[in-house]
């Protein structure tokens, strides 16, 4: 469910990069303020684990299909969660980088709804309050299990608000919700009973690694309120800086705000086509080709079509000039 | 299950391409990060229904392809193999939006098949942008720049040290999982038990690991950051690629390039 950036407008992107870079900057800042030094190298090797536990499968039975380990809950029952968000975001930039999972627009995008959720509400408010002090094998079972199916809830409701809001994509919102969450549910319960059964694992095989993982020192408490306000805070800001550029540029934030009403699309289409029909006529090699209003929408996707394929020809006829020079 | 150690395999070609040795590759990381980004924000900027003024962004990926001799073949397969995502989501574009909005002779085009051509465009761009990036610039460098940017000290270690371990692990992962198809009768994917005790133990190793990795260190005198030696300057050839592709990506944003060379065309030859 990585959100990808031929899906989302500017604005979108921008104010989400703005959302999780003040939520990387907080966390880092937190993480920095505990000064665990321990907690550098297992950050780091426990994101790699996250890695490579992913491109492990295993076969759902009697569906023929495969699952995975889900990261950002696991992360922060070990880790608390200012350091599970680091990570999860580590991961998902290195994913983004070689993998072109997602994009770099998309990538606030996708670290908000893959971090944020799990470790910043989920973990908090469902996860700590199922499980508690005192740990038992089925709380903590049913803890995680909830926690990951309702945290990929989230994250798939938030990508789609963020297509939704970004315009690219002509799914409507009822049919979109209707789409992403079943599919994530069914995907949430597998990942649950995957937490959960790791989890379970783990409590058996070295109890008190989660014990003290749940004494949680300062790392387990988060302010939620603070989080929030802050989020908040940086969302109306980057909200109003962008609208504010976007006013300026018709097919920016407005398409997408317009976006919900099929008609003023057309319209501001209509504008837009006249406006490459006024250009074409100003810089046609002959000044008197006169179509007429009807024609000149054909003469637009042709000239459009020719001079796309001309254009890909000389960029890689250039780029071949360019490789053989070297040689 | 062999894709375990394709997928590192490819982390480490991709490192192996920015240890490469062009103009490119010895330009300032910085220059790089700000310039990809640019361009991205220019490519999706457009209006769903662009096609014809995306095209010419292809210039940016082919000449960077070029110059820096990566092997444009390799970047191309990756490209088309991943990500099924957006061409996904994308696929709904047709079906929902009907509106004629062009011909092609008498054939009807309708806007949704052009957004969603539109949404491929992007698709590549973006992608393609993001990996060369990378395989011009490196990760360690990458990071570097993003500290040079003020990017908090405890998340760019964190990306050191995990990108670091990714090597290592995957291999743990890889011989575990090979381990395991070996005692097994199908060797497809593992059964559900098999998988919960693999990951645990993988876990219970990984623990183990940083625990040893945090003496080790301690012992070589870590104090909680790791200092990055390169030296990174921007002079006025970084100043040049920086503002002469934005200078080029501004001018195609605005101005339709390919349409304006196809109505010369096409008008010439009316």
């Amino acid at each position: 469910m990585h959100m990808a950036d031929a899906l989302i407008s500017p604005a979108v992107g921008g104010v989400m990069w703005a959302a999780t870079a003040g939520l990387i900057a907080y966390s880092a800042k937190k993480v920095k303020d505990e000064s665990d030094d321990r907690k550098v190298p297992l950050m780091g090797v426990l994101g790699a684990f996250i890695f490579a536990a992913q491109m492990i499968n295993f076969s759902i039975p009697a569906t023929g299909s495969s699952g995975h380990l889900g990261g950002g809950m696991i992360l922060s029952i070990l880790l608390g969660p200012y350091a599970a968000f680091l990570v999860m975001a580590s991961v998902l930039i290195v994913q983004a980088l070689f993998f072109a999972d997602g994009g770099l627009l998309a990538l606030g995008c996708n670290i908000f709804n893959m971090g944020f959720f799990p470790c910043f509400l989920v973990y908090p408010l469902i996860y700590r309050k199922i499980v508690g002090k005192e740990l038992t094998q089925a709380k903590l079972m049913l803890g995680s299990l909830l926690a990951a199916v309702i945290s990929l809830q989230l994250g798939a409701f938030s990508v789609v608000l963020e297509t939704v809001a970004s315009g690219i994509s002509e799914l409507p919102f009822r049919t979109f919700v209707l789409l992403m969450q079943p599919i994530h549910l069914a995907i949430g319960i597998v990942e649950g009973i995957v937490t959960a059964a790791v989890v379970a694992f783990v409590w058996k095989a070295r109890p008190e690694i989660l014990d003290s993982a749940a004494r949680g020192v300062a790392m387990g408490k988060v302010d939620i309120k603070k989080v929030l306000l802050g989020l908040l805070v940086v969302a109306a800001l980057t909200a109003g800086a962008l609208s504010w550029f976007a006013s300026s540029n018709p097919d920016g934030l407005e398409w997408a705000m317009l976006k919900t009403s099929g008609k003023e699309e057309l319209e501001s289409h209509e504008t837009v086509h006249a406006s490459l029909a006024g250009a074409q006529e100003k810089t046609a090699f002959l000044p008197d080709y006169g179509f007429k209003k009807e024609e000149s929408r054909l003469g637009t996707s042709v000239s459009g079509f020719v001079g796309g394929a001309l254009v890909l020809f000389l960029a890689v006829l250039f780029g071949w000039i360019f490789r053989r020079r070297k040689k | 299950m062999n894709n375990i150690g394709k997928n590192s395999f490819d982390l480490g070609y991709m490192d192996t391409l920015a240890s490469g040795d062009s103009f490119l590759h010895r330009l300032d990381p910085r220059a790089k990060l700000v310039t990809t980004l640019i361009f991205i924000v220019a490519v999706v900027s457009f209006d769903k229904y662009s096609i014809s003024a995306l095209i010419p962004f292809f210039i940016y990926p082919i000449i960077l392809v070029s110059l820096g001799g990566l092997p444009a073949g390799y970047l191309l397969k990756k490209v088309l193999i991943i990500s099924p995502f957006a061409i996904l989501v994308g696929m709904f574009n047709p079906i929902m939006d009907r509106q004629i909005l062009m011909h092609i002779g008498s054939i009807g085009i309708s806007g949704g098949w052009v957004s969603f051509f539109s949404i491929i465009l992007r698709f590549l761009l973006t992608v393609t942008a993001a990996l060369i990036l990378i395989s011009l610039t490196g990760f360690n460098a990458v990071c570097g720049a993003l500290t040079k940017f003020g990017v908090p000290r405890p998340f760019v270690t964190q990306l050191l040290f995990f990108y670091r371990y990714i090597f290592v692990l995957t291999d743990e992962a890889e011989r575990m999982v090979r381990a395991a198809s070996f005692r097994a009768f199908s060797s497809r994917s593992v059964k559900f038990k098999v998988f919960i005790s693999l990951i645990g133990n993988l876990l219970l190793r990984t623990l183990d690991r940083a625990e040893r990795i945090y003496r080790a260190m301690c012992c070589r005198g870590f104090d909680g950051t790791i200092r990055i030696i390169r030296s990174m300057k921007i002079s006025y050839r970084e100043v040049v690629f920086i503002l002469g592709w934005s200078a080029l990506f501004i001018l195609l944003r605005f101005n339709n390039v390919a349409l304006n060379l196809g109505a010369l065309v096409t008008g010439s030859l009316r």
